[in-house]
């Protein structure tokens, strides 16, 4: 009767033990996805360097040109953000050097403009646009900042993530790149003076698909907090297309208006 | 059996069945569960609803535009176009979350469909992962279309044809049932993001290209199955044969409303490919926007904020 041994748990338990902590991890696993740790440039499991357009498909009418005061649909700001909102002054910011305030982390992805993304270093990724010719920079690594000066684009961490799929399987093919922004100057998250406080993040996914056409898009996920000014966090998602090369790159400077 | 079985890899077995019971059969991330619109870009769109002839930043060709001139809204009186469902892209477009669920292989166990869930005008989406190829081109367009999809790397990305007619915007900016869809789903942590891609020969000239984001909520509840529809009569004289609300080339009346009311071009009004690239705004130098706003200021949260949350110009506590 081999029920004896099947009922004796010191041979089997350890083994089972070390299944279920795998099958744990694993499962785990499933609903996120896994830092990289090696060479952030190296290791990047999706190409973003190049030339991207945003294409305005969502917002069009707060994205392109500047909405009216006191248009701040779509936004869960707080009264507190209102007050401030309500009294946006578009010939004061214009006249006192505030011209770049609806250009900060927060706001400039959703500025429509063309990136260009390099590698700065092995562990910086640079992210310029053409309109109001901003910098971000995203650190990978154990960067921290050198200064506590706040800033408009403020101090950016980064980490991949590989797909659960590409893991151990030789090169890395899928992939995404997680950013989170603080240190922050106040500025607008639109142009028409919806404000953000310098306590704000911002949480980005960076995304990218490629399409059987071969069109490659980026899909930018965002979280800005900000309890001060936003009820809850503010969230979207918009998209940029590969362009072949920067003959449309086209720098200009930041505008009030 | 033979003793050595039973005695050496029972154990092995019964590691090999915990690992294999509880293991998400296939996919790559989990997807299922409720996830909440929170409403946080085209507010008015999916709230409200667009303006009639709002076509900002949606790539039609001139037969999309013409078709979108053409449409008059009391075509949806009509009993026959009252319990109609929209396409799976109009998951882009509504106010409701995403209720995604699983379909198991009952034999094997593995995931054969993702069901996206319905709601009032919305049928399920059902996406095939079971490698099944699409219909014939000639075969019946459902409410839901047909979607197949597979994982590239943690998103799942799903192709979708034989989709009916239906709306790209609520105010009929229309596809063509020779459109297709593209669909990546990613989530990162709880969050997932949705990108369609829409391609069209007959109405627009480029793919149409649209991302959302919903946020992951337990305590949201939402139908599985689209709500039961009864048609009626609700105006006799839409209910005669042969009545087919529209309005001919030229003679829509809210062509200018949005130049009126936001004093923005009518070239950028009436859409089209070029009006959604950063350069467009070299015709829109002269831009002078309205002095203050006048309706759909505020939304959503917008509870205590005193603002004007509708088209009736006055502030709601």
């Amino acid at each position: 009767m081999t029920g004896r041994r099947w009922r004796r748990p010191v041979a089997w338990l350890p083994a089972a033990t070390a299944a279920l902590a795998l099958f744990s991890f694993t499962t785990a696993q499933a609903e996120g996805q896994t830092p990289v740790v090696a060479k952030p440039r190296a290791a990047a499991p999706i190409d973003l360097t190049g030339y991207w357009v945003s294409v305005i498909s969502q917002d069009w009418r707060w994205r392109m040109v500047t909405p009216a005061k006191g248009d701040y649909a779509s936004i869960p700001i707080t009264a507190a953000a209102k007050k401030v909102a309500d009294a946006w002054d578009p010939a004061r910011d214009g006249g006192t050097g505030a011209r770049c305030k609806a250009y900060g982390a927060p706001a400039i992805m959703r500025v429509p403009t063309r990136l260009r993304i390099t590698w700065q270093d092995e562990n910086t990724l640079k992210i310029e646009t053409d309109n109001g010719t901003q910098t971000r920079l995203f650190h990978f690594g154990a960067w921290t900042p050198g200064h506590a000066v706040p800033s408009l684009q403020g101090d950016s961490i980064a980490q991949w993530h590989l797909s659960r799929a590409a893991r151990g399987q030789g090169a890395p093919k899928y992939g995404s790149l997680q950013v989170t922004t603080k240190n922050l100057l106040p500025g607008y998250l639109r142009k028409n003076g919806v404000p953000y406080s310098e306590n704000a993040v911002v949480t980005e996914y960076w995304d990218l698909y490629t399409e059987k056409s071969g069109d490659q898009w980026i899909v930018l996920t965002s979280t800005i907090d900000d309890p001060l000014y936003l009820q809850v966090p503010w969230l979207t998602a918009l998209q940029f297309r590969r362009e072949p090369d920067g003959s449309k790159w086209t720098p200009e400077p930041c505008s009030a208006r | 059996m033979t003793p050595l079985m039973s005695i050496s890899f029972r154990p092995a077995l019964l590691v090999l069945a915990v690992m294999l019971a509880g293991t998400p059969a296939f996919a790559q991330v989990d997807l299922t569960g409720i996830w909440r619109n929170f409403n946080h870009e085209d507010w008015m769109e999916r709230g409200g609803g667009s303006d009639p002839v709002d076509y900002l930043g949606i790539p039609l060709n001139d037969d999309g535009r013409e078709r979108a001139l053409s449409y008059n809204y009391s075509l949806l009186a009509q009993p026959e176009h009252q319990c109609g469902l929209n396409t799976p892209f109009y998951g882009f477009l509504d106010p409701f979350g995403n209720n995604i669920w699983t379909e198991y292989d009952e034999v094997t166990g593995r995931i054969i469909a993702y069901k996206i869930g319905a709601w009032l005008d919305k049928d399920i989406v059902t996406i095939w992962m079971d490698g099944r190829p699409h219909p014939s081109k000639d075969s019946f367009h459902p409410y839901s279309g047909f979607t197949t999809g597979e994982w590239q790397g943690d998103t799942l990305t799903t192709h979708t044809t034989h989709m009916k007619d239906g709306f790209l915007r609520r105010n009929a900016v229309s596809s063509s049932d020779q459109a297709t869809m593209t669909m990546h789903i990613t989530r990162h942590g709880d969050l997932l993001t949705m990108t369609a891609l829409v391609e069209d020969p007959v109405y627009l000239a480029e793919p149409y290209v649209l991302s959302h984001s919903w946020k992951l909520d337990p305590t949201l509840t939402m139908p599985a199955v689209p709500t039961p529809c009864e048609p009626i009569a609700e105006l006799p004289r839409m209910d005669k044969p042969g009545v087919v609300p529209h309005y001919l080339p030229g003679q829509n009346p809210f062509v200018n409303e949005l130049t009126q009311m936001y004093n923005l071009p009518l070239i950028a009004v009436l859409g089209g490919p070029e009006t959604r690239y950063p350069e467009f705004r070299q015709k829109l130098k002269d831009y002078v926007p309205p002095p203050i706003c006048v309706r759909y200021c505020c939304g959503p949260n917008a509870d205590g904020l005193n603002c004007i949350i509708d088209g009736s110009g006055r502030p709601q506590p």
